[in-house]
């Protein structure tokens, strides 16, 4: 790839859109499951108890577990949510910049 | 502050301390009696991969068939290996046996592991397929020295990679000790023996099957055991729980947080090991480079995650299990009242009472399959270190025929094997948990800041790198070396210079704020040209135009 490439991509606009755009999703989830792992650590360090408590009366299933799985469920999801997000829009725009270097 | 020191500890303590404790079987073990369904079903393991090496040999003819599969692996398959390389048999049978041992504080290790692997997704991925091609170092030093920073990086993934293969030939030696009733000695030789077939041979072509097939079968097992377990109390959930409070020591405890606290400070230091640490293990990292395109790397991360958060969803319901079916059956205890072969052993125990001794020996073979794919993963990467960022780019300066490059690659394999085997039989009654924490360390702070500031910081210059890296890497060695477990536990001596067990967190931040420190201030030219380059860089690790693809060196 020549310079003269690189000096296209930059000065398309799209680009810059794909950039801002992109890092918005990436940084914008990875504060998502990081406040997400937060909560669930602040509930272990100051609600144990809350935690601890049946999800119905009687049960002997408590509120952490569907709590933990669903952690773990969540942060599976958001990179499902990530990967369709970058197959769809990131991925066309970049072909976009690609096949506008060769005009 | 007791209410911050209070979330400090319960933050940091969570993380995932099992994957250093845990790597390492620790302490001496009594060797069993032969168990012959288990030693069966590992030679027909053998055979297979045997013949998938052979397979992979003769479709191995580029220096990108070797070090990459030739980039022709898809998402899906390079998902499956690396969630293979993540769930260790420590992790299967680390974590089960903690449930096991302590019920809901399992789960909470379990979130910790998984939680880095999103992260990896949103901020590295992409931009690590786009910019490498074999190793890590080729990213690293993309705009920098090559010289210095693929000597520097070189030498880290060779700390990582020895460190780590000592705690698996030792912690190999012992599993099978327990599990097959075979000499330390003998299962250390076939371990070492076997990795070097495997990665001479069949190179990254046969590793990623090998950890694939692993993973399959590791899924398949777990998977079976959780359900023998749901059957067992007619696929109820609640009588699961409710059995295993009836006849669990610590009661109803066990459905909720436990109390497992240590000092704040190694607590917040070992969970900067993790976090950091995983996103810098040159083996992981080396995985990247197996797919095709960013597109593909992306799916990679998106399949692990899911495998590896299935895998321990079904590591909680069997420690459960294994606290039903186990506890008040004599046949798992020892005289003194305590489960044969430790609570790490949970899980074993299990698969022979849900499945019998048949099934006990599938589980047996793969635990050992795991050990295998594990170290033949971190021989190549060890392996690649020397031949493609030591030999062809320092020694040679790129001036080197693909031929050339795979036969040196071959040769380090080689004398990585045997290192690893002299070094797990001599290290055998040694207390080994260290290396993996030690090896977690270094990737934090001499790998992982140099990585990832030279994607992401335009200011980064090859003086602050090294600098920061080298610092980075001694910090994390000394302090090791002058904290309890070597300085009082190994040497001897009656009090620890350095107070702490894990020392990522001072020599993480020693590494960024050098880095910062020495790139800042680093008013050379050669600074300047590097800074100028990251633009083009930027734009590569953004469209991916200029990567390289699937066998474009053919």
């Amino acid at each position: 790839m020549s310079a003269d490439s690189y000096n296209k991509v930059k000065r398309n606009p799209n680009f810059h859109m794909l950039v801002a755009r992109r890092s918005r999703w990436a940084w914008g989830l990875a504060t998502i499951i990081l406040l997400m792992y937060f909560a669930f650590i602040l509930l272990i360090a100051f609600a144990p108890q809350w935690l601890a408590q049946p999800v119905v009366a009687g049960s002997v299933i408590t509120i952490g577990i569907p709590i933990g799985v669903l952690v773990i469920l969540v942060a599976f999801v958001l990179t499902g949510v990530y990967v369709h997000k970058a197959n769809t829009d990131f991925d066309q725009m970049t072909q976009q910049i690609i096949s506008e270097i060769e005009q | 502050m007791r209410l911050l020191q209070k979330l400090f500890i319960t933050l940091f303590f969570l993380l995932p301390q099992l994957g250093f404790a845990a790597d390492a079987i620790d302490g001496a073990v009594e060797k069993q009696a032969l168990n012959l369904p288990a030693v069966i079903m590992f030679l027909l393991f053998v055979a297979a991969t045997l013949m998938i090496t052979y397979w992979a040999a003769k479709r191995t003819r580029s220096t990108s068939d070797y070090y990459a599969a030739g980039g022709g692996i898809t998402g899906l398959q390079n998902g499956l290996a690396i969630a293979g390389d993540y769930m260790s048999a420590a992790s299967f049978l680390g974590i089960s046996g903690l449930v096991y041992l302590s019920g809901y504080d399992g789960l909470i290790y379990s979130i910790g592991f998984l939680i880095g692997w999103p992260l990896i997704l949103f901020l590295i991925a992409e931009r690590l397929r786009n910019l490498g091609r074999y190793t890590f170092a080729d990213v690293a030093s993309y705009r920098l020295q090559q010289l210095p920073i693929r000597t520097l990086s070189a030498f880290g993934a060779l700390a990582v990679v020895a460190l780590y293969l000592i705690a698996q030939m030792v912690g190999a030696g012992k599993l099978i000790q327990l599990l097959f009733g075979l000499p330390y000695e003998f299962a250390v030789v076939v371990v070492g023996v076997l990795m070097v077939l495997y990665v001479t041979f069949g190179g990254m072509i046969a590793t990623t099957w090998v950890q694939i097939i692993k993973a399959v079968l590791l899924l398949s097992g777990a998977t079976f055991i959780a359900i023998m377990v749901l059957k067992h109390v007619g696929f109820d959930i609640n009588v699961l729980f409710e059995q295993a409070i009836a006849v669990h020591d610590k009661g109803s405890q066990i459905m909720a947080p436990g109390g497992l606290v240590t000092d704040p400070i190694s607590a917040i230091s070992l969970g900067v090991a993790l976090i950091f640490g995983t996103a810098g293990l040159p083996h992981i990292l080396m995985r990247f480079f197996t797919v095709a395109d960013a597109k593909q790397a992306r799916r990679s991360v998106f399949f692990a995650t899911g495998f590896i958060g299935y895998f321990y969803i079904l590591t909680f319901i069997i420690g459960f299990g294994a606290i039903v079916l186990l506890t008040n059956n004599p046949d798992f205890f020892n005289s003194e009242g305590l489960l044969i072969g430790g609570d790490n052993m949970a899980a074993i125990h299990l698969s022979q009472a849900v499945g019998g001794d048949m099934f006990l020996g599938f589980i047996s073979a793969v635990a050992f399959a795991t050990i295998l794919a594990v170290v033949s993963g971190l021989t190549l990467a060890g392996a690649s270190a020397i031949s493609h960022d030591l030999y062809a780019s320092v020694i040679k300066k790129g001036q080197v025929t693909g031929k050339d490059e795979i036969r040196v690659s071959r040769i380090a394999t080689l004398v990585l094997g045997l290192v690893a085997i002299v070094l797990g039989i001599l290290f055998e009654q040694q207390n080994v948990a260290f290396m993996v924490g030690l090896a977690f360390a270094i990737a934090a702070s001499a790998n992982f800041p140099i990585l990832f500031l030279s994607m992401y910081w335009q200011k980064l210059t090859t003086r602050g790198a090294l600098i920061g890296g080298f610092a980075g890497l001694t910090t994390a060695i000394v302090l090791v070396i002058l904290g309890p477990i070597v300085w009082v536990d190994i040497l001897g001596n009656a009090e620890a210079i350095f107070p702490y067990k894990y020392p990522a967190l001072f020599s993480v931040i020693t590494a960024f704020v050098l880095i910062w420190l020495f790139s800042v201030t680093d008013r050379s030219e050669q600074g300047k040209q590097e800074r100028a380059l990251f633009e083009h860089q930027f734009i590569r690790s953004q469209t991916g135009i200029g990567a390289h693809g699937a066998n474009n060196d053919h």
